[in-house]
């Protein structure tokens, strides 16, 4: 057995054993610790794959901003929590949860197991015309050409989630801020970290995006990073969130999707297909999608985390 | 003088996994939080600095190997940042435990 190969099995185990703790974690707020180790595990999984793309996106969506996204919900649910856990599951149903979980993992190994040692691959076709996009890296020719629709959809879902986030708020909050009015001082250490990060972060993120059109990287990551410093500069209260109301903002969300959109139905005119692009002119159509995409994630996300508006708008 | 560069490697990596592993011995035998922070956060710190060190030379390039800094350079400004705000949150709740 080679090292590579008992790193392999260590991480694995790993899994399993960080997996197991979440699960039985006490309290919300371990179990979210737990989930954002168990998925930053997960993305060196995914390097040890070789597939880099899909680790980055585990490390910034999967771990980073869900992560940020289930603290913030494990806070607001502490104080119901002491009084939740008296009303728990009894001993016959929590039996039965376990064995559902244990036979859909059971099934879902079998399957993987199953597989056929060369299973059916599009990855041929895919590199073959990986030329006629202009681009380097097969995994963003198939999230902005070839499976192109998918991916404006999985936009729409983004922008759907940030109007049900808003939609909690009460009705005399609408298109108010979300947050609590400021009452402290910028917290001094959070706000050392952002002011030195946030400039770093925006570097990266925008880097990330750019070389994914050849290397590891593209929208969905690059956007995540500048989102999680638009977080962290909200979180040391260095800024605080815009008016849920606000024009730039809502047209910034819905920019990507939109532009996406508008991308597609121009192919059909010009290139003759539905999300087709015309040939010789793929790569900057694709990166013009792409900036918009970066910039509506970018946005969503950390409105998603700054949750429903709680200040009522100016009048 | 590839010999030489490998010895360094090992030596310099070597000393790295084995502030990790007092770091996490710290952090798993020490009785209040305060000194498990204390116990983590300097281990790692040199722990990595030695491994990104040993890792220096093995570099593709010149670039490569000021991405390895920058690597340890932002863990230590996220590691320094977080000890001080576990810190402060023990310190506010009254109790090391």
């Amino acid at each position: 057995m080679s090292v590579l190969q008992a790193l392999d099995i260590g991480l694995a185990f790993l899994v399993f054993a960080v997996a197991a703790w979440t699960i039985f974690a006490p309290g919300a707020f371990a179990a979210t610790v737990g989930y954002v180790v168990y998925g930053l595990l997960l993305s060196l999984v995914w390097i040890r794959l070789f597939a880099v793309d899909v680790a980055l996106t585990e490390a910034a969506i999967g771990s980073g901003v869900t992560g940020v996204l289930l603290i913030g919900a494990a806070a607001r649910l502490r104080a119901t929590e002491s009084g939740a856990q008296e009303k728990s599951l009894s001993g016959a149903s929590r039996v039965f949860a376990a064995a559902l979980c244990a036979l859909v993992a059971l099934a879902l190994a079998a399957v993987v197991l199953l597989l056929p040692d060369q299973g059916p691959s599009l990855a041929p076709q895919s590199m073959q015309h990986l030329a006629e996009t202009g681009l380097g890296n097969p995994v963003t020719a198939v999230l902005i050409a070839y499976r192109a629709f998918d991916t404006m959809l999985e936009k729409v879902v983004l922008v759907l989630a940030v109007v049900g986030v808003w939609s909690l708020a009460a009705d005399r909050y609408w298109g108010g801020a979300p947050g609590e009015v400021r009452a402290e001082l910028p917290e001094p250490t959070l706000a050392f970290l952002a002011q030195i990060l946030a400039p770093l972060g925006i570097l990266v993120g925008i880097h990330v995006f750019w070389v994914g059109a050849d290397a590891p990287g593209g929208a969905f990551q690059g956007g995540a990073i500048l989102a999680a410093m638009w977080i962290i500069v909200m979180m040391a209260r260095l800024t605080e969130a815009p008016q849920t109301n606000a024009v730039w903002l809502r047209l910034a969300i819905v920019a990507g999707p939109l532009v996406f959109l508008a991308a597609g139905v121009a192919g059909a005119i010009i290139a003759g297909g539905f999300f087709a692009y015309p040939p010789g002119f793929a790569k900057p159509a694709i990166l013009f999608i792409e900036a918009f995409m970066v910039l509506s994630i970018a946005l969503a996300l950390p409105m998603l985390v700054a949750g429903p508006p709680r200040r009522e708008p100016p009048r | 003088m590839s010999l030489v560069v490998d010895l360094f490697s090992i030596v310099a990596i070597g000393a790295g996994v084995f502030f990790f592993l007092a770091g996490t011995v710290g952090l798993l035998r020490f009785p209040d939080a305060l000194s498990r922070l204390h116990a983590l956060t300097k281990a790692d710190n040199l722990g990595l600095g030695l491994v990104v060190l040993g890792l220096l030379p093995r570099a593709e390039s010149p670039l490569a190997a000021l991405k390895l800094v920058a690597i340890w350079a932002l863990v230590q400004l996220a590691g320094a940042s977080a000890a001080q705000l576990v810190g402060r949150a023990v310190r506010r709740k009254g109790t090391a435990a």
